[in-house]
């Protein structure tokens, strides 16, 4: 993993009938994915509100994973589209905010998909490593380099 | 219900410029039910403005609350300690409540987060339509409940402009032809013979075109 992966925080908000299990297959599977992600089991990604991404920015997150199941296989029928759109609207916050919308990003996988799970994985945090830290933490992130210099 | 629609950060951004604790004050009311400024899109604007604020090194504070209802001054008392303690107000509540609060609060600046658009109804999830033009004179008797004055792009009272096609207003082919929903509506009901009486022009004196409008119920002032 490169070095300066580290300096950056995804939070992935991982659905528990799909994305939470592929993860846990990725376990079992040996399958490696960077360690800069940060999961956070919900039960649906329906249940995530507008407001769970922009204070996940808030809170020092330099990117925001949202990995639901496929559409049309959602467990509570429609909570991934629902998810979609939620997560479409939060995007034009960002922008308008200053942040670049492609920080946050939904996926869609099955449980049985531990493998492009970890890919999704690393192309986001590949993606966020490329924009570099958020604005929102350099500060802060200056500090702590400062410290341990 | 009151219909509002959210001003975009940057517009809201450049009206707050130079005050440094923000409130973002919301409203319970009609902007909540068309989730412009109910509590969660408090929530969601505080949030936005707190990252374009660190994002942009703009240098604010944001704070927040949702009152109950914003033109009404018993609730506006329960905001008056979060308003005191900010330099300006952010209200997502309709221009109503936007006035109100700055009507009650005379040395606090106070600033609309919203644009209100119309009064109307929920049409379906994530639609909101215009119903009443609100211009002081009802004339739904006449129509079968169905407004030509907010409803007919070219305000008819005496029957469709013939320009619609299908059922469609030419103006806007998205839109239904409000004299095609009244001919229906008042055959439906069996009252077409209203539609032979000629509408005189409208008095638009009771409109807003006269200023302000104020109604007064003597039964019930102190």
């Amino acid at each position: 993993m490169n070095s300066n992966n580290k300096e950056i925080t995804v939070v992935a908000f991982c659905c528990l009938y799909c994305a939470y299990a592929a993860a846990d297959l990725a376990g079992s599977m040996r399958l490696q994915y960077p360690a800069n992600v940060r999961i956070v089991r919900t039960p649906c990604t329906g249940r995530l509100e507008v407001e769970f991404f922009l204070k996940a920015f808030e809170n020092g997150a330099d990117g925001v994973l949202v990995a639901g199941c496929e559409e049309g296989s959602c467990h509570f029928k429609e909570g991934n589209l629902v998810a979609k759109r939620r997560v479409n609207y939060a995007r034009k916050y960002l922008q308008e905010s200053g942040l670049e919308p492609e920080r946050l990003r939904m996926v869609n996988v099955s449980s049985a998909m531990a493998r492009q799970l970890t890919d999704h994985i690393k192309d986001m945090v590949e993606t966020v490593r490329k924009l570099g830290p958020s604005p929102l933490n350099k500060a802060k992130r200056q500090q702590q380099q400062e410290i341990k210099s | 219900m009151i219909v509002a629609e959210r001003k975009t950060i940057p517009e809201i951004v450049d009206i707050i410029k130079g005050h440094k604790n923000i409130l973002v004050l919301g409203c319970g009311t009609c902007v909540t039910v068309c989730l412009a400024g109910g509590e969660r899109e408090v929530s969601i604007m505080a949030s936005a403005l707190r990252i374009a604020s660190r994002a942009q090194n703009l240098g604010f504070k944001v704070s927040e609350l949702t009152i109950e209802r914003q033109c009404d001054n018993i609730f506006i008392e329960q905001a008056a300690e979060a308003i005191e303690k900010a330099d300006a107000v952010l209200s997502l509540g309709c221009g109503a409540g936007v006035q109100a609060i700055a009507e009650r609060f005379a040395k606090k600046p106070v600033y609309a987060g919203l644009n209100t658009k119309f009064l109307g109804i929920l049409e379906e999830r994530g639609t909101w339509t215009e119903k009443c033009a609100q211009c002081g004179d009802c004339v739904l008797a006449d129509y079968g409940g169905i407004c030509p004055v907010t409803r007919c792009a070219k305000h008819l009272l005496n029957g469709p402009c013939g320009g619609s096609r299908e059922d469609r207003c030419e103006v806007n082919p998205n839109r239904a032809c409000a004299w095609q929903l009244i001919y229906k509506r008042l055959k439906d009901i069996g009252q077409l013979d209203r539609l032979e009486k000629i509408s005189m022009p409208k008095q638009w004196g009771t409109s807003l075109s006269g200023g302000p409008r104020v109604i007064i119920r003597e039964d019930h002032r102190i």
